[in-house]
């Protein structure tokens, strides 16, 4: 037995990854992993942007069956989530509002909160949350169960771009669908503040919609859409990003899938952060 | 269908007979500053079958990566024909890679879609046959791993041999003249890794195609090779090469001889350790 031990030499360097390292190394690393993953990540929508290129040429291949299902998938199967999170996001806006505004005696002003609310922020920003979620962890756990399986090797070997066939469909889609659900989300916002309004606050149906007509309006509502685009680039792009960058284990399947998620919700914060200061600066 | 191709292939391989399809030469495979490999140099020639092998961990699959293209060598050259491959742009290695069919060691099916999808799909990006000749020769090349009548299963619905020949089909979609095989018999029962062997064989004689597989498989590696190459995880370099019968019989490295005795050096040793 103990021979049997001692038949394969050990390997001399196999020894060397598990030294320890002193704090101001560690520290060193991490700093060049950031750098690198940052150049890695530009690298990746630089890619991208080239692919669509591409196919504005008419030069990218994938397959249409496949832009569909991923539009039925992001699409019409979100409506459900969408819907939920949407009414209640109103409700509690219009709960918030309700509150303050009755010291005042203003409580149609309600209507006026939640329908700038909805539109301008909450309506992109809570179904950028829930695709990040669904969507996004879902194309980082397939594109890294396709590094595992080693089906992204097979394409590029067969000289398909991964970018193109695998990239683009998913991109497009929610690019697609993020827009549309946005509005769907924003109207049904504001129908949950109809109901805290109508239901507990003497306001009319007639008039809490008058109110909320006489607010809203085109830059508003276009503004809010425009922010569900670049979610939708954001969340497509870091999911499939993260699952192309997946190591070849299960665990790194999960590691890239949770990535995924806190690299588009990051992004996303961050993103409406930006667009709150332009909006001020440029007073949309 | 053999016969088909049976006069003038051998008028052919006469011809063609030691031509070299792939040379490396120098090439020195590495991950970071781990060298996994070092001065590797060998001569795969027209119509060889020829055997990467190897201990577990010593760099087969890595050499194979670098041979098909998905990852660059750390120095050294890899030429098919007189292009150097890792020095030509992506297009031509593109190009060069689309003479050529690979069976990863799973399959690498894609799961998205059917089988005769995916056998299609090459046909599809490279040809210009109508449907109806695609889906004949995507019929055609299933039945040709046994398995006709499954066009229309996703690869999730069979088995992981029947995964692996139907990647084999794939691989043949387009007629290759160079065939790689990541491991062909790991995963298979001994009797469906005979009829892959015999697949591999019969494709040789057949269509001329030249084979490399990376295997540690010993029986294959007799039934099938006429040349090989035998890595070493412990000096990081190549330490034999040549037909594999000729190796067996004539070399006097006790790694080696090790390997293609399945270890019988060892045991002797091991069995006298434990006699005292």
């Amino acid at each position: 037995m103990l021979h049997l031990a001692s038949v394969v030499p050990e390997q001399k360097d196999s020894q060397q990854k598990k030294k320890r390292q002193p704090f101001i190394y560690v520290v060193g690393q991490n700093a060049v992993l950031f750098a690198t993953s940052t150049v890695q990540m530009l690298g990746f929508i630089g890619e991208a942007t080239l692919s669509c290129w591409n196919f504005l040429l008419g030069k990218a291949r994938f397959r249409r069956i496949d832009l569909l299902l991923f539009i039925e998938e992001c699409g019409a199967e979100s409506l459900p989530i969408v819907t939920l999170i949407s009414v209640l996001v109103g409700l509690i806006l219009a709960f918030v509002g309700a509150v303050q505004l009755k010291l005042f005696g203003a409580q149609i002003y309600v209507a006026n909160l939640v329908a700038i609310a909805m539109a301008r922020e909450m309506g992109a920003l809570m179904t950028g949350i829930i695709m990040s979620g669904r969507i996004g962890a879902a194309y980082a756990a397939q594109l890294g169960t396709m590094q595992v399986n080693e089906e992204i090797d097979a394409l590029k070997t067969m000289g398909i771009s991964p970018m193109e066939f695998l990239v683009l469909p998913r991109l497009f889609a929610m690019v697609l669908m993020m827009p549309l659900l946005t509005l769907y989300s924003d109207l049904l916002g504001i129908m949950g503040g109809a109901i805290v309004g109508v239901g507990m606050m003497d306001i009319t149906v007639v008039q809490y919609l008058t109110q909320t007509q006489a607010t809203l309006d085109m830059a508003n509502i276009s503004l809010g859409i425009a922010k569900a685009g670049i979610y939708a680039i954001i969340i497509a792009l870091s999911g499939c990003m993260r699952g192309m960058q997946s190591g070849r284990s299960a665990a790194a399947v999960g590691e890239a899938t949770t990535s995924a998620v806190v690299t588009a919700i990051v992004g996303i914060i961050v993103t409406d952060g930006i667009f709150a200061v332009l909006c001020d600066a440029l007073g949309i | 269908m053999h016969w088909v191709f049976d006069t003038e292939m051998n008028t052919v391989n006469s011809k063609v007979k030691l031509k070299p399809h792939i040379i490396v030469s120098g090439l020195t495979m590495a991950y970071g500053d781990f060298i996994i490999q070092r001065d590797l140099n060998f001569t795969i020639n027209h119509n060889d079958i020829f055997i990467i092998m190897g201990g577990s961990g010593c760099g087969k699959s890595t050499l194979l990566r670098h041979l098909i293209g998905l990852k660059s060598p750390a120095k050294g050259q890899i030429y098919y024909g007189d292009i150097n491959f890792w020095d030509a742009g992506p297009a031509e290695r593109s190009r060069i890679m689309r003479k050529c069919g690979i069976l990863y060691q799973k399959g690498a099916l894609w799961s998205s879609m059917t089988l005769a999808e995916n056998v299609a799909l090459p046909l599809e990006e490279y040809t210009d046959l109508p449907n109806p000749a695609i889906k004949e020769i995507v019929s055609l090349k299933l039945a040709l791993v046994g398995l006709a009548g499954y066009e229309e299963f996703y690869p999730s619905e069979i088995s992981g041999g029947m995964q692996k020949r139907a990647g084999l089909a794939r691989a043949m979609a387009l007629d290759p003249e160079i065939l790689f095989f990541d491991e062909p018999s790991a995963g298979l029962d001994p009797v469906s890794a005979r009829r892959l062997d015999d697949l591999i064989l019969e494709l040789r004689d057949s269509l001329g195609t030249t084979v490399v597989v990376v295997t540690h498989e010993l029986a294959s590696i007799f039934a099938i090779g006429s040349n090989s190459v035998f890595l070493d995880a412990e000096t990081r370099t190549m330490i034999a090469q040549g037909d594999p019968h000729m190796l067996l019989a004539e070399t006097v490295d006790p790694k080696v001889k090790e390997f293609l005795t399945r270890g019988k050096t060892v045991s002797a040793e091991t069995f006298s350790g434990w006699k005292e």
